[in-house]
């Protein structure tokens, strides 16, 4: 399912399709956050917002107007799968 | 003795990989920390001893994720590679974190590009087992082309090796590693190539990619790097492509040497995050943790800051009583010795402060904490890594301005620089206390609160919400350009490391002292001169008074106190003084406080001292007290108390909001590199505080 990193639910994984390279801070990129890599989401501060995500191997915290700018395929988790 | 060599070698490294560590085992107590030239940052160097004739100058370089510099601290891991001045290291070392190696090999990759000898250390090598990590070092090297090196820091293990690898460090291999430029654009680059062929290719990539100007570039040089800036959005894309390219460069690498087994890894962080990010639990723990720090400030610092207090005021008795009498040692006594002591009181709060914080920030537990408050906090125009700044305001604002150099938003940096001297630092106190006392009934509320405590806890909220307020509104008003963004790493928990947390409270406490203790040591000076100079009838005074008086029975002491009274009355500031006076008068003041307003434009905790120079408080336990004197003062246009409650408040309202601080000044222009943001906060500060005292003595007088 195509998504960003902002509709997943916490403990939710996906695989980074796109990024939207204009408004993305190169920072983040150069911190592993990158096409093709598995992103999981740990924890979403009080207020929604920041969002604590895992991406290649290392622990980020990114704001959700960042996160809206990652595309992601939704990784389907078992229970749906088997709901289905 | 025989000549040493020296070996300038750079450390470079993520933040949290354990560089401070290494640092710190390698040079021991043998740093010191300067100023880079012309801009803010510190820089920390050190010298570790190599061999018997060989030394090392270390320099520790801020921590960075890439040469590509978000902050100003890591603009100047950039500068010092690109400069070649005479602080141009010989060696790199790049300290690596073995559990994010695959984040840390990107600026190795970039390091070893640059065509620098570069060594790689990976560093926590004894957490390996643990984390269920294997590497194969022998491959790793041969496919860096570079020395590579285990060790701990902590554990002291590898340091040896590593000062070995550094002594040879000219048997490196300097070629480049990931080879990306054609990958990326074959034209470009070889045009590049073409053009500037007495640098290194990467190098000139740097140069054109940063919109930095290097003052050391010759013009021949700066003039064709500008040729090739124009097309920003092309060179952000290909900038882009080189990160996804060293990725998979590194991520090649790393499939044939590093394996973890992740049925090992521990799942502490996942069990503490869920505590400490709680939407509940998480803000009542850090609640919990603020009120710990705030009552360590005040109570653990109170026995040591009296002692300071007391041992300055009778080093200065001595120095006044002991030595020949004279305009320097008037000087001395009366401006240097009291200066040095205003700096000194506030070592102990500035020292547990940072004590605590280096704690928290050791720990991972500070990110967690910036990660709960950002969405609060940017609704006040700031980022979540203000709460450092603005919780470190409350011991005193110089190191919290200084504090707020992180967050890589120039606005939300610029509105925590901005509203920071509205917390209430300890310089505040002393004014508090005295007029709480004088003013505010000793008496209990509800049985158990005091109103005297509940007046102080009341003031601290004010400024604290007068710092949110003011953030709202700038945040609304201000036109600056930049675009701030978040990305944070959300470190390991770990034990902190006495060691470094020592070592980080020495250097702040150093910093203080020597940074912002000149300054007011500097205008301590300055209110001296001014307050024991004066025109002809303040040379007169000691005739005039003995005069005025000459028919009552006044004793020695009695009468050199009218003449001291007298000649502060008539001495620069006490002409200021009844300058200022209509313009306070509708405040609730006298010309009295007027000067004790003026004197404490140097540091607040001088009106405390100016009120007592002015009501001639005998230094030895003379039978009034400065707090009797004041409670006895009658304002002589009403015949009433001056000391009442309409203008005590005002006063303490007056001293909640005005920005009272030339060290804070000073700080703030060298930070914002303008005199226009320390002239806003001096302007807009004391006229808000004017005006709200201009109220509150209104409402009710």
């Amino acid at each position: 399912m195509e998504t960003t990193i902002a509709n997943l639910s916490v403990g939710e994984k996906g695989i980074i399709q796109d990024i939207s390279y204009d408004n993305v801070p190169l920072k983040l990129l150069e911190m592993g956050c990158l096409p093709g890599k598995e992103v999981e989401l740990i924890q979403v501060a009080p207020m929604k917002d920041p969002l604590y995500i895992r991406v290649n191997g290392s622990h980020l915290a990114i704001r959700k107007e960042t996160a809206e700018l990652i595309q992601i395929t939704k990784s389907e988790n078992l229970c749906e799968i088997l709901k289905s | 003795m025989r000549n040493t060599e020296v070996i300038k070698v750079a450390l470079i490294g993520n933040p949290n990989t354990g560089k401070s560590s290494l640092f710190n085992q390698l040079t021991g107590l043998n740093q010191k920390v300067s100023n880079y030239p012309g801009v803010t940052v510190e820089k920390k160097s050190g010298t570790a001893k190599l061999n018997d004739i060989t030394n090392a100058t270390i320099i520790d370089l801020p921590g960075t994720y890439s040469i590509n510099p978000t902050s100003l601290d890591e603009n100047i891991v950039l500068q010092s590679l690109l400069n070649p001045d005479n602080e141009y290291p010989d060696v790199v070392v790049v300290v690596a974190d073995v559990e994010n190696l695959k984040r840390n090999l990107f600026l190795f990759s970039q390091i070893k590009d640059l065509e620098i000898p570069a060594i790689l250390v990976i560093n926590m090598a004894d957490q390996m087992k643990k984390k269920g990590i294997s590497l194969d070092i022998e491959l790793l090297k041969q496919e860096l082309n570079s020395e590579v090196l285990l060790v701990s820091a902590r554990k002291k293990i590898g340091i040896d090796e590593l000062k070995k690898a550094i002594l040879n460090y000219k048997k490196a291999n300097i070629s480049t590693i990931a080879d990306i430029a054609d990958r990326i654009d074959v034209d470009f680059f070889n045009q590049v190539k073409n053009n500037f062929n007495e640098i290194s290719l990467y190098k000139a990539w740097l140069l054109i990619t940063q919109h930095h100007n290097f003052s050391t570039i010759d013009k021949s040089l700066q003039k064709r790097i500008d040729t090739y800036r124009k097309d920003t959005s092309k060179l952000k894309k290909m900038q882009n492509r080189e990160t996804i390219l060293r990725y998979q460069y590194i991520n090649n690498i790393l499939k044939k040497t590093y394996a973890v087994d992740t049925e090992k890894a521990t799942d502490l962080r996942f069990k503490l995050d869920k505590i400490l990010t709680h939407k509940i639990f998480g803000y009542v723990i850090f609640a919990s943790i603020l009120m710990l720090i705030f009552q360590s400030i005040f109570d653990w610092t109170s026995i040591p800051m009296d002692f300071i207090d007391t041992t300055f005021a009778q080093l200065s008795e001595w120095a006044k009583n002991k030595l020949p009498q004279g305009m320097f040692t008037n000087l001395l006594a009366e401006g240097i010795i009291p200066g040095i002591g205003g700096i000194v009181i506030f070592v102990p709060q500035i020292a547990i402060l940072f004590f605590l914080i280096s704690i928290l920030e050791e720990t991972g537990y500070m990110s967690r904490v910036v990660f709960l408050m950002d969405k609060i906090m940017r609704r006040f125009g700031m980022s979540g890594k203000s709460v450092i700044p603005l919780i470190s305001g409350t011991a005193c604002a110089i190191p919290a301005i200084m504090a707020a150099r992180n967050i890589s938003g120039w606005k939300e940096r610029l509105v925590t620089i901005l509203v920071t001297p509205f917390t209430t630092c300890s310089a505040r106190l002393p004014v508090y206390a005295i007029i709480i006392a004088l003013v505010i009934p000793n008496q209990r509320v509800l049985g158990i609160f005091s109103l005297q405590g509940l007046t102080l806890m009341a003031l601290y909220l004010l400024g604290f919400t007068a710092a949110m307020v003011s953030g709202y509104l700038l945040n609304k008003t201000l036109k600056v350009r930049g675009k701030s963004f978040f990305v944070i790493e959300m470190p390991n928990y770990k034990l902190p490391s006495i060691k470094n947390v020592l070592y980080t409270v020495l250097e702040k406490t150093k910093a203080f002292v020597f940074g912002a203790g000149k300054i007011i040591l500097a205008i301590s000076i300055v209110l001296w001169f001014l307050a024991s100079n004066g025109p002809s009838s303040f040379k007169n005074a000691s005739e005039i008074v003995k005069k005025e008086y000459s028919n009552q029975k006044l004793s020695e002491s009695e009468v050199n106190q009218k003449i001291a009274s007298y000649k502060l009355e008539h001495s620069y500031i006490g002409i200021a003084g009844k300058a200022i006076e209509p313009a306070i008068k509708p405040l609730g003041y006298d010309w009295k406080i007027g000067i004790a307003l003026l004197t404490s434009f140097a540091a607040r905790e001088v009106f405390v001292g100016t009120l007592a120079t002015i009501y001639s408080v005998e230094n030895d336990g003379g039978t009034t007290t400065i707090k009797e004197k004041m409670a006895a003062e009658i304002n002589q246009d009403t015949g009433k108390k001056l000391f009442n409650f309409p203008t005590g408040m005002s006063l303490l309202i007056f001293y909640a909001f005005a920005m009272q601080c030339m060290g804070t000044l000073a700080i703030v222009k060298r930070e914002t590199n303008s005199w226009k943001w320390p002239l806003l906060q001096l302007f807009g500060m004391t006229a808000l505080a004017y005006l709200a005292s201009l109220l509150t003595f209104t409402l009710l007088n």
